[in-house]
């Protein structure tokens, strides 16, 4: 599960004050092609080793700095594992109860229209516990970017079944794999989402692979830019990513099950094009 | 300024809009509906936002969105929807974001009644959501102050960055009165958040952040005390109350709200017969004004205690008077408003009562 107790919780910033131990004496600063970007804190994430989250946290801060607007930016951090985004995304931050991150995003886009905005939830929070706020933030067409991040399981309560979790699999509640008929069935949110007139743009991405995490990048910076260029409705971008530890499973073993059996049921690609039904 | 005749809802309404309200967010429930109404008409004319929201759940949390972002926000519910309000109620509590929430109440438990009712009372003021929180409550008891507290209630909120609660009720809310607007310099009583706020990050900043999750527990104990601390200042400073005859009373009647529109014309009724009743009204129902219903247990030989449920303030009342002085007991329940003539039987009941054994 999810550490919640790192050594540096207490001061993330301790390791941006004067360690420079992450700089690399070998490579001149003209000749460097690769850094992280200033807006995420240098310190060790509270993620599980090969957890998704991480890789989408950098990702978001790349994009807000490539598009100037890490003073312009407010982020609400879910409950669920990436509740403590805010300790690695140095953008202002608001911290929601469990599901409400569109509802606390619609309460600051109606007092600052000028501010960009968005909300990052697990499918616990986002599909589950939070569907209303979810459905009626996107049918109202708030500006705003939803980054859904399913992985198909409770991960920091332990790996207890989501709505997500597809047919069959097993979790600490569905110990002999989820019954359909039972647990009832998996949820593709992105799809109940694409239809509604608000949803400007609508796509389902992974960051499992290098490929993938490019073209998740690339998702991210259009539903960025879109929100600049004022585009009057909601972006949702989802993520399917890993939990190996909710999986019980190496990090490898999670990310072939993302290619074998998820994607299958999650399928990667662009739901709603911004001009295109 | 003239005055104005106006329902509750539409003059607390009103009041917001010339507080300067930038934000409101709320849902439809008898009997606060025209409050709403009004804002969904006039607020966005007059410079602030106004949004239907998809239930008090999410209500609340815009309401904690708006208000993280350092401006002047509020919802107001009745009842059953405040009940759905605490979750986030207490999240704002602990963020510690100013913000103004009113309940209009209604009769309960469950659905209830349309009809005014007492009974949020210890929902109000002890906290009501999970967790060590409180909010300053303020309790009108007519549709001028349903307009006054606003000011008051937004002042308190920046005050001291805590929600404040104007708890009030289906007839207040309903019932039509001459209303004075006080002048109000908004801009002079505008209070900087940017410190904290987060509006984006100000250049040569950190990032600001507004969370209620502190997981090592002596951080959350630390939390935990300086919350207190606070409300003891609260305390300290911000109590409100009335006093009706109460110089020479030898028994007292507390009653807050419509209880005490009530209880005062009881008193007027008793002094006719020559009954030397006093009349405590707590403004502030957190606060509670314990120091002057002590003070007055010295005085008096007994209480008798009014409220529109079935006897929750009276639980304060005992605790402040310390055994001093019985405390006696008379509600009514689903919608029903007490009548004065049957408090005067109840004062009757005690105060001659106790008047006989004197004698004796
Ligand atoms: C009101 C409420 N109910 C339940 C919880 C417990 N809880 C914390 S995180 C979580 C599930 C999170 O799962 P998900 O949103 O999928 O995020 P993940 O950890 O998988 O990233 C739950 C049920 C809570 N904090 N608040
Ligand atoms: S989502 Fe799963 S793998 Fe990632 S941090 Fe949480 S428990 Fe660990
Ligand atoms: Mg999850």
């Amino acid at each position: 599960m999810a550490q919640l107790f790192p050594e540096n919780l207490d001061d993330p910033y301790l390791y941006l004050a004067g360690d420079e131990s992450h700089k690399c004496e070998l490579i001149e600063e003209m000749n460097q092609v690769w850094r992280r970007p200033d807006s995420l804190i240098d310190t060790p994430m509270h993620y599980c080793p090969g957890c998704g989250h991480s890789v989408a946290h950098r990702l978001l801060m790349e994009v807000v700095e490539e598009l100037d607007i890490v003073e312009r930016t407010v982020g609400i951090a879910p409950v669920g594992c990436a509740v403590f985004a805010y300790n690695y995304l140095n953008v202002d931050m608001q911290e929601a109860a469990h599901g409400r991150a569109p509802a606390v995003a619609t309460g600051i886009k109606r007092v600052l229209p000028d501010r960009i905005l968005f909300t990052y939830q697990g499918d616990g929070d986002l599909a589950a516990i939070g569907t209303a706020e979810t459905i009626h933030a996107v049918n109202r067409g708030e500006k705003m970017v939803i980054i859904f991040i399913n992985n198909g399981i409770y991960g920091m309560t332990g790996g207890q079944m989501a709505p997500t979790t597809l047919e069959g699999a097993k979790t600490s509640t569905t110990i002999f794999g989820r019954d359909t008929s039972v647990h009832g069935h998996p949820l593709r949110i992105a799809e109940m989402i694409a239809p509604l007139p608000g949803a400007y743009y609508v796509t389902r991405q992974a960051v499992n692979t290098a490929k993938h995490v490019r073209k998740t990048k690339k998702a991210l910076l259009n539903a960025f830019q879109y929100q600049i260029d004022g585009a009057n409705g909601t972006c949702f971008v989802e993520i399917v990513s890993n939990c190996p530890s909710g999986w019980k499973m190496t990090p490898l073993e999670s990310n072939e099950l993302l290619e074998d059996e998820i994607f299958q049921f999650y399928k990667l690609g662009d739901l709603k094009l911004p001009g295109k039904e | 300024m003239a005055k104005k005749l106006m329902k509750g809802n539409e003059a607390l309404a009103e009041a917001a809009i010339r507080a300067g309200v930038k934000g409101y967010f709320g849902y439809p429930i008898t009997p606060q509906s025209e409050l709403l109404e009004y804002l969904s008409r006039e607020l966005p004319q007059r410079g602030g936002a106004f949004l239907q929201a998809e239930s008090e759940v999410a209500a609340i949390n815009m309401v904690y969105g708006a208000a993280g972002a350092g401006e002047r926000v509020m919802t107001s519910t009745s009842s059953p929807g405040f009940s759905l309000m605490q979750e986030g109620i207490s999240y704002i509590a602990c963020a510690e974001l100013p913000c103004l929430l009113v309940n209009v109440m209604r009769g309960g438990p469950g659905l209830g009644t349309i009809q005014p009712s007492q009974g949020d009372y210890f929902q109000a003021v002890k906290g009501g959501g999970h967790g060590d929180y409180k909010l300053p409550v303020l309790a009108p008891n007519s549709v001028q102050e349903m307009a006054e507290f606003v000011y008051d209630g937004f002042d308190l909120a920046d005050k001291y960055r805590n929600p404040v609660l104007i708890l009030s009720d289906g007839a207040l809310g309903q019932m039509m009165e001459a209303v004075e607007f006080p002048d109000y310099d908004i801009e002079a009583h505008k209070v900087d958040h940017s410190e904290w706020a987060t509006r984006g990050r100000r250049k040569g900043h950190d990032h600001n952040v507004l969370t209620s999750l502190y997981i090592q527990p002596d951080k959350m104990e630390a939390i935990n005390q300086h919350l207190q601390e606070k409300y003891q200042l609260i305390e300290a400073r911000e109590v409100r109350f009335e006093t009706i005859m109460t110089e020479d009373a030898d028994f007292l009647l507390v009653a807050f709200g419509l209880s005490s529109r009530v209880a005062h014309k009881s008193v007027e009724m008793a002094r006719e017969k020559g009954y030397k009743i006093g009349l405590l009204r707590p403004v502030t129902l957190f606060p509670f004004p314990s120091e002057i219903l002590f003070q007055l247990a010295g005085q008096v030989r007994g209480m008798l205690v009014i409220e529109m449920n079935t006897g929750q303030m009276v639980e304060d009342v005992r605790l402040a008077v310390r055994g001093k002085v019985p405390v006696q007991f008379y509600g009514r329940q689903g919608g029903m408003i007490p009548q004065p003539d049957a408090i005067l039987h109840e004062i009757e009941k005690y105060y001659t009562q106790r008047l006989a054994v004197e004698v004796d």
